[in-house]
C-alpha cells in the first residue's frame, strides 16, 4: 500500500525532511520546495503543512482549522486529506504511526 | 527542470516575471563521454572557469532577482573541489540545491561533505541498465557498478535521490529495465529523457534515433510502469518529440522561467542556446544578471508571442507551446525563428520525419564520443 493509500483520519503526517516550505519574496506567497517542483501554496494549504510535522493526527489538523475558519469540519477534513493525498503522490509525505 | 504547479502556473505574457530557477554548469570538464552531451562541441577551458568567488557572487544576484532552485551541473561539477563551499553559498542564499552528477567521482565522504554543506537533492545519471552497454555508451570502464554504489551512498546519507535515464534506441529497449532498476535503487523520482537532437547528439544521430516502434513500445512502457510506480517513486517520461505531431513548450518559454550560465559565465535562455549560431549572449564578467535578465537582447529576442511568424502567430496554440524549440528549428531549418517543425503545421514538418526515419532506418551502430 502506498502512503498515499494509507492516509486516514487518524494518521500522523510529517512533511519529508527534504521538502521545505518558505517564503518567496519576490512574488510574496508561501511556497513549498522540493526536488525539481515548487508548489505555490494557499492559506490552508500553509496552515496544514505548518501542522504535519508527525506529531498530531489528520482530524485533529482538520479539527483545528474548522474552527479557526469557522467552517464545517467533515468539509475541512475532506480538504485537509485532498492536499495531504496528493502531497503523498508525489512521495513529498511521510507517515508516523502507532504514537500513543 | 524545476516546474512551478497550481494554483499559479506563471504564464509568458509578461516578460519581465523573475526567474524560478537556474542551471549553473559549473564545469564542462568530465571522466564520461557520452555521444549524446548536451556540453557544446567547443567545450570551455578550466582556466576559463568562473572562480569560487565568481559563483558565489552569481549565487547571491540569482536569490536576489527571485530564483528558487538551482541545479548545480557540468560537465560533471563533483570535478570541482569548491563543490561544498558552492553548495553553501547555494543554500545561505536560500536556494534549493540539486547536484546533477554522473557520480563516478564520488565516494561516501564527499557525499556527506555535500549533504552537511547544505545540499537537497541529487540527480544520478545512469546510461543503461546493463553495464557493458552503459560502460559501452559512455566510453568508461567500470562506471555503472560504481553509479550503483553511490545510489546507495545517498540513500545511506539521506539524501533524496532522482535517477535520470538518456534514452535512445541502443538503450531503449531496456526501459523497463531501467525503470526497475531505479526503484531498486531507492530512487525517489526517475527522469527519463529522450536525447535532444542539437550539439554531440546531432552528430550522432544515425547512431541514436529510435524508430518509430521502439519510441511507441517505450512510450506504453513508461505509462505502464508510472501506474506501478505511482506513490513510490514519480516517473517524469518526457515523450520524444520528432515523432509528434505538435512542440513541446521548451523550457517553459524563452526568457521564461529558466536560465542556464555556462562554465566561463555566459548566461544562456536555453543551456542549448549556443548551438544557435549567430546568436550572442552576455557574460556576467560583463553584466550583472539583472540586467541580462531584464534586457539582455537574447533574451528578448523570443520572449513571449509577438516574435512569432506564421502558422504560430494565428494559432490557437500559440500560448501553450510558444511555438516549441529555437534550438530545433535552428538546427533543422537553420532559421532560429521558424516554427519548431515538430509541429505538423510547420512548412518543415515533412522533412524532420524524414530525417528521423532515415536515422533511424540507417541503422548506424556506431557514434563519436563526445572529448
Ligand atoms: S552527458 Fe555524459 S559526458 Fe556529458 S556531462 Fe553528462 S556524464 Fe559527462
Ligand atoms: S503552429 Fe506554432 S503555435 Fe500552433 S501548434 Fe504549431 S508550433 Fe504551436
Amino acid at each position: 500500500m502506498t502512503v498515499a493509500e494509507a492516509i486516514t483520519e487518524e494518521s500522523r503526517p510529517k512533511l519529508a525532511d527534504f521538502v521545505r516550505v518558505e517564503f518567496d519574496k519576490a512574488r510574496e506567497r508561501w511556497i513549498l520546495q522540493a526536488p525539481e517542483r515548487v508548489l505555490v501554496l494557499d492559506e490552508t494549504g500553509k496552515e496544514i503543512l505548518d501542522r504535519a510535522t508527525g506529531a498530531v493526527t489528520v482530524s485533529e489538523i482538520a479539527a483545528r482549522l474548522a474552527e479557526e475558519y469557522d467552517a464545517p469540519a467533515d468539509v475541512i477534513q475532506h480538504d485537509v486529506l485532498t492536499v495531504l493525498r496528493l502531497l503523498a503522490e508525489k512521495n513529498f509525505l511521510e507517515i508516523v504511526d502507532d504514537q500513543p | 527542470m524545476t516546474s512551478l504547479e497550481a494554483p499559479t502556473k506563471q504564464t509568458t505574457s509578461a516578460g519581465q516575471r523573475p526567474p524560478v530557477a537556474m542551471l549553473a554548469e559549473l564545469t564542462h570538464r568530465c571522466p564520461l563521454q557520452c555521444p549524446y552531451c548536451s556540453n557544446p562541441t567547443a567545450l570551455s577551458r578550466r582556466s576559463d572557469e568562473l572562480s569560487t568567488g565568481e559563483w558565489v557572487d552569481i549565487f547571491r544576484q540569482a536569490a536576489a532577482l527571485g530564483v528558487l532552485q538551482i541545479h548545480l551541473s557540468g560537465g560533471e561539477p563533483t570535478a570541482r573541489t569548491d563543490l561544498p563551499e558552492l553548495i553553501a553559498a547555494a543554500r545561505e542564499n536560500g536556494l534549493y540545491t540539486n547536484l546533477i552528477t554522473a557520480g563516478v567521482l564520488l565516494t561516501p565522504e564527499k557525499i556527506q561533505t555535500y549533504k552537511e554543506s547544505g545540499l537537497d537533492h541529487l540527480q544520478l545519471s545512469i546510461q543503461d541498465n546493463e553495464a557493458a552497454n552503459a560502460d559501452r555508451i559512455a566510453n568508461y570502464k567500470n562506471g555503472h557498478t560504481k553509479k550503483l554504489a553511490v545510489a546507495a551512498w545517498v540513500r545511506e546519507a539521506g539524501l533524496p535521490l532522482t535517477v535520470n535515464a538518456v534514452v535512445h534506441r541502443q538503450n531503449l529497449d531496456h526501459l523497463e529495465a531501467i525503470i526497475d532498476l531505479a526503484a531498486g535503487l531507492g530512487a525517489h523520482r526517475l527522469e527519463i529523457a529522450h536525447v535532444q537532437y542539437y550539439g554531440w547528439a546531432l552528430r550522432n544521430r544515425a547512431a541514436l534515433m529510435p524508430t518509430a516502434d521502439q519510441v511507441a513500445r517505450a512510450n506504453a512502457a513508461a505509462a505502464t510502469a508510472s501506474e506501478t510506480y505511482r506513490g513510490r517513486m514519480v516517473i517524469d517520461y518526457v515523450v520524444p518529440d520528432y515523432y509528434a505531431r505538435r512542440p513541446k513548450r521548451c523550457m517553459d518559454g524563452w526568457g521564461n522561467q529558466f536560465f542556464a550560465i555556462t562554465p566561463r559565465g555566459l548566461v544562456l535562455p536555453c543551456h542549448a542556446a549556443e548551438t544557435i549560431t549567430g546568436m550572442t549572449f552576455s557574460s556576467l564578467r560583463d553584466h550583472t544578471l539583472d540586467w541580462i535578465w531584464r534586457q539582455d537582447p537574447a533574451f528578448q529576442r523570443f520572449r513571449g508571442t509577438d516574435w512569432m511568424p506564421e502558422p504560430c502567430q494565428s494559432c490557437e496554440f500559440r500560448d501553450r507551446d510558444l511555438g516549441g524549440c529555437r534550438c530545433q528549428a535552428f538546427a533543422i531549418t537553420g532559421d532560429a525563428a521558424a516554427t519548431d517543425p515538430v509541429c505538423a503545421l510547420s512548412p518543415n514538418h515533412d522533412l524532420l520525419v524524414a530525417m528521423a526515419e532515415d536515422s533511424a532506418a540507417s541503422g548506424a551502430p556506431n557514434y563519436q564520443h563526445r572529448r
